[in-house]
C-alpha cells in the first residue's frame, strides 16, 4: 500500500469534490450540449424549439459545475491550475468560443428579429459541437499526459468525437425522456445511432489509456486489483445493453419506461468517469504532479471546506426543487 | 508586441466585455423585484407588462455575462498562471465563495424566474426574482472583495514567496472594499435605470405610449435622479481613499508629476508620459489641493516619489475625466427628465431624446470608471506583492495573438447583436395584457414547448 502523507485528507476531500463537479458538468452540460449537437436534425422550427426549451430552465445552472470544477482545481491545486491550462490553450479557446456562442444562441435566437433565427440555430449547434469536440480534446491529451506529436494530437482529436458521441447519447436519451409524439421517434433514432459511436470510444479509450502509461498498465491488471475492479467493465457493458434494449422498445405508448436511456448512459458517464479517476489517483498533473504537491495551504482549503460543506447541500436542495417544478413532459402548462 | 503586453489586452478586452453585463443586472434584478412587488400589490398589469419586457433584457443580458465570466474564469489559468501561484491561496476562497453562493443561486432561479410565471406559484415566481436579484449582487461583492484585496491587501503574510491568509476578517474589510463595493454598486444602479429610462423613452418617442412604457421610463429617471448625487458623493469618497492608499494612482488621475502644495485642478490637459509633463492644460488654482485635501495649501505627492512604481499618466488621466464627464451629464440629464416628470406627469419630448441618447451612458462610465482603477494599479497586479509581468504564462506571443484576434472578433460580433436585438425588441409593440399579440398561444404543443420568458 502506498502511504498516504500528512494532512493528506484535505486534498483528496478536494481532489473528491473537484472530481464530483467535473462528473455532474459532463452529464448535466453533457445532455445540453447533445441537444444543441442534434438542433438542426430536427427538421421543423417547432421542434427545435421544443427541444431547446426542454433544457432551457437548467442549462445555466448545469454549466456552472463547470465554474466550480475549474474554480476548485484553481483553488485547491494552484499549480495544476496554471499547468494544465497553459497546456491546453488552443483546446480551451475552442471550447469557450464554443460555450459563448451556445449560451447567447439560447436567448437571441428567441429575441432577434425572426429572420435571423436560422443563423442563431446555427451557432447552437456549431457551438455545442465545438465546445464537446474540444472537452474531448483536452480529455484526450490529458489522458496521454501532455504527450506531444501527431500520434498524441490523432487520439485527442478522436477523444473530441468519441465525447461529442457520448453527449449525443445522453442528449437524445433526454429528449426520448422529456419528449413525445414525432420528436421523441426521432431522438430514439438518434441515440441507436449514438450508441453505437460511444460504444467504440469507450472500448478504443479504455483499451488506449494502459498503453499511454505504463503506469496505468500495472495500476489496472496487476493481481489482485484486477478482481476488485472489473465489475467496472462488466457493469458499463452491462448498462449499454440496458440503453441498447431500452432504445429497441422506445417509445411505449404508456411513457412509464421514457426515463431508462437517459438514467443508463447517465451511469456509463459515471462508470468512466470512476475508471478514469481511478487510472490517474493521485496525480492531478498525470504521472508529474500529484494532489499532494499541488495543494493550496490548508488553512485555505479548510475556509473553503466549511462553506462548501454548509452551501453544498442548499445548492443540491434548491436545483432538486427546480428539477422537480420543471419535471416531466407535463402537458396541462396552463398559459396564465 | 510581448506576449505579457497581449495577455493584458485580452485580459482588459475580456474584463471589459464582461463588466457591461453585471452593470445592467445585478442593478436590473431589484428593479424587476420592484416592478413585480408593484404588480403585487396593485394587480395593475401595466407592471406586470414592464415586468415582462425587462425580464427578456435581464436574461440576454445575464446569458452575455455568464459566457463571458466563465471565459475569465479560464484566463486566470490560461494566461496567469503566476498570479494564483503567489497569492491563490486568498483569491481562491473568494472566488470559491463566488461560485458557492451566488452562482448557484442566480443560475437556478433564474429558471424559475424567467419559465415560472403561471407555473409555479406567484409567491415562490416573487421570491425566485428576489433570490436572483440577490445571487447577482452577492456575486458582485465577493468579486469587488478579491479586486479590493488586489489593491490594498491586508490580513496576509509572505512565507515562502507565497501570500498565506492571517485574518481572513481583515482580508475581507480591506481598507478599499466598503467603497468600491459602494461605488460599484451605485454604478450598476445608475446603468440599469438609464438604461430602462432610456430605452423606454426611445419607445415613447416611437409612438408607443401604453402604461409599461411609462411606468418603466418614470421609474428609471427617478431612479437615476436618486443615485447619481449618491454617486457622486461615494466617488469622492472613494478616491480620498485611494489617496490614502494609492496615492501614485491618484497623482496619474490628476495629472500631478511633482509633488506639490496647492495644487491646481487639472481641468484638461494631455499628459507627456516621456517627457514627464501636461501639454495644453486648462486649470483652477488651488482647487486640486482643496478637493483632495480640503484645505487650501494641501501637499499632494506627484509621480516623481513612485519612480518605477507608478502607472501611465495618460489613459488613467484621461479615462478619469470620462468617467466624471458622464457623471456629470448624468446629472443634468436625470434631473431635468426627473423635473418635467414630477411638474408635467410625463416627459418632454426634447428630455425624452436626451434619456434616448443617454441609453448606453452607464457603460462609458462604467468602463471609464475601471480603466482608472484598474491601469491605475500598474504596474502592480496585487499591490506590492506580485507585478503584472511576473504573473504572465508560458505561451507564445503567436498563440496569445490568436486567441486575443479570436475574442476580439466574437466580442465585437455580440456586442453588435446584443444592441440590435435591445433595439429590435425595442421596436416591438408593447404587450398589453395576458393576451398580448406577437406571443402567438399554441395550446396544441406540450409543456415544453410553451416556455417563453416572461410568460
Amino acid at each position: 500500500m502506498e502511504t498516504l502523507p500528512e494532512g493528506a485528507w484535505l486534498p483528496m476531500v478536494f481532489a473528491g469534490l473537484m472530481g464530483l463537479a467535473m462528473l455532474l458538468y459532463a452529464v448535466l452540460d453533457g445532455f445540453d450540449l447533445g441537444v444543441g449537437i442534434m438542433l438542426r436534425a430536427a427538421p421543423e422550427e417547432a421542434e427545435r424549439d421544443r427541444m431547446i426549451h426542454s433544457i432551457g430552465p437548467f442549462w445555466d445552472a448545469n454549466e456552472t459545475w463547470l465554474v466550480l470544477g475549474v474554480g476548485l482545481l484553481l483553488v485547491a491545486f494552484p499549480r495544476a491550475h496554471g499547468m494544465i491550462l497553459t497546456a491546453l490553450y488552443i483546446p480551451v479557446l475552442l471550447m469557450l468560443v464554443g460555450l459563448i456562442a451556445r449560451g447567447v444562441a439560447f436567448e437571441f435566437r428567441t429575441k432577434a428579429p425572426e429572420a435571423q433565427k436560422p443563423r442563431w440555430d446555427l451557432a447552437f449547434q456549431g457551438g455545442s459541437l465545438l465546445a464537446g469536440f474540444s472537452q474531448g480534446w483536452m480529455l484526450g491529451v490529458y489522458i496521454l499526459g501532455f504527450a506531444e506529436g501527431w500520434g498524441a494530437l490523432l487520439f485527442a482529436l478522436f477523444c473530441g468525437v468519441f465525447i461529442c458521441a457520448g453527449y449525443a447519447l445522453i442528449g437524445a436519451s433526454w429528449l426520448v425522456w422529456r419528449t413525445e409524439g414525432a420528436l421523441q421517434e426521432r431522438a430514439v433514432r438518434w441515440a441507436r445511432i449514438a450508441l453505437i459511436l460511444t460504444g467504440i470510444g469507450v472500448v478504443a479509450v479504455s483499451l488506449a489509456t494502459p498503453f499511454a502509461s505504463p503506469r496505468i498498465m500495472e495500476r489496472w491488471f496487476s493481481f489482485p486489483e484486477i478482481l476488485g475492479l472489473a465489475p467496472i467493465p462488466v457493469a458499463t457493458g452491462a448498462l449499454f445493453l440496458v440503453v441498447f434494449l431500452s432504445l429497441r422498445h422506445l417509445p411505449r405508448r404508456d411513457a412509464a419506461l421514457d426515463w431508462v436511456p437517459f438514467a443508463a448512459t447517465a451511469g456509463i458517464f459515471i462508470l468512466c468517469f470512476q475508471g478514469l479517476a481511478y487510472s490517474f489517483w493521485p496525480y492531478v498533473v498525470p504521472d508529474r504532479l500529484t494532489i499532494f504537491e499541488a495543494a493550496s495551504a490548508p488553512e485555505s482549503l479548510l475556509i473553503i471546506l466549511v462553506g462548501t460543506l454548509v452551501v453544498l447541500p442548499v445548492i443540491i436542495a434548491y436545483t432538486v426543487l427546480v428539477w422537480r417544478w420543471f419535471g416531466g413532459k407535463a402537458q396541462a402548462l396552463k398559459y396564465y | 508586441m510581448d506576449g505579457v503586453m497581449l495577455s493584458r489586452i485580452q485580459f482588459a478586452a475580456n474584463i471589459s466585455f464582461h463588466i457591461l453585463f453585471p452593470a445592467i443586472t445585478i442593478a436590473l434584478g431589484w428593479i424587476l423585484l420592484f416592478l413585480k412587488l408593484r404588480f403585487n400589490a396593485t394587480k395593475d398589469e401595466a407592471w406586470m407588462d414592464a415586468y415582462k419586457f425587462w425580464v427578456k433584457v435581464f436574461a440576454l443580458s445575464f446569458a452575455m455575462g455568464v459566457v463571458s465570466g466563465v471565459t475569465m474564469s479560464f484566463q486566470f489559468g490560461t494566461n496567469w498562471p503566476g498570479y494564483m501561484e503567489r497569492v491563490g491561496n486568498i483569491a481562491g476562497p473568494l472566488l470559491a465563495y463566488e461560485v458557492i453562493t451566488a452562482f448557484f443561486l442566480e443560475a437556478t432561479f433564474l429558471a424559475v424566474m424567467l419559465f415560472g410565471y403561471g407555473r409555479v406559484p406567484d409567491r415562490l415566481h416573487t421570491l425566485a426574482t428576489l433570490l436572483v436579484a440577490l445571487g447577482t449582487t452577492m456575486s458582485a461583492f465577493w468579486i469587488l472583495v478579491l479586486n479590493s484585496w488586489m489593491q490594498t491587501p491586508a490580513g496576509f503574510e509572505i512565507r515562502g514567496g507565497v501570500a498565506h491568509a492571517t485574518d481572513w476578517a481583515a482580508i475581507i474589510l480591506n481598507p478599499s472594499m466598503p467603497f468600491r463595493v459602494t461605488h460599484m454598486l451605485l454604478a450598476s444602479g445608475l446603468t440599469a435605470s438609464f438604461l430602462v429610462a432610456g430605452l423606454s423613452a426611445y419607445r415613447w418617442l416611437r409612438g408607443d405610449d401604453s402604461p409599461g412604457v411609462m411606468r418603466a421610463m418614470r421609474v428609471g429617471v427617478f431612479v437615476a435622479a436618486t443615485l447619481i448625487p449618491l454617486q457622486i458623493l461615494a466617488g469622492d469618497m472613494h478616491g480620498l481613499n485611494t489617496l490614502h492608499h494609492q496615492p501614485q494612482k491618484v497623482a496619474a488621475m490628476e495629472g500631478i508629476w511633482e509633488t506639490e502644495r496647492g495644487a491646481g485642478l487639472r481641468l484638461f490637459a494631455w499628459p507627456d508620459d516621456a517627457n514627464r509633463t501636461n501639454r495644453y492644460a486648462v486649470e483652477v488654482p488651488y482647487l486640486g489641493s482643496l478637493i483632495l485635501t480640503h484645505s487650501w495649501e494641501g501637499e499632494i505627492r506627484g509621480l516623481n516619489e513612485f519612480a518605477g512604481e507608478h502607472p501611465p499618466m495618460l489613459p488613467v488621466f484621461l479615462a478619469f475625466r470620462v468617467m466624471v464627464g458622464m457623471g456629470v451629464l448624468m446629472l443634468l440629464v436625470s434631473w431635468w427628465a426627473a423635473f418635467s416628470f414630477w411638474r408635467r406627469g410625463r416627459v418632454s419630448r426634447p428630455a425624452a431624446w436626451a434619456l434616448a441618447g443617454m441609453t448606453f451612458s452607464g457603460w462609458v462610465a462604467t468602463l471609464a470608471g475601471w480603466y482608472t482603477t484598474e491601469i491605475g494599479r500598474q504596474p502592480w497586479l496585487v499591490t506590492g506583492i506580485l507585478r503584472t509581468g511576473e504573473a504572465a504564462g508560458p505561451v507564445p506571443a503567436g498563440t496569445v495573438a490568436t486567441s486575443l484576434a479570436a475574442y476580439l472578433a466574437v466580442y465585437a460580433f455580440l456586442l453588435l447583436a446584443y444592441v440590435g436585438t435591445l433595439m429590435h425588441l425595442a421596436r416591438r409593440p408593447a404587450l398589453t395584457g395576458p393576451d398580448a399579440p406577437g406571443e402567438p398561444k399554441r395550446p396544441g404543443l406540450p409543456a415544453a414547448a410553451t416556455l417563453v420568458p416572461g410568460e
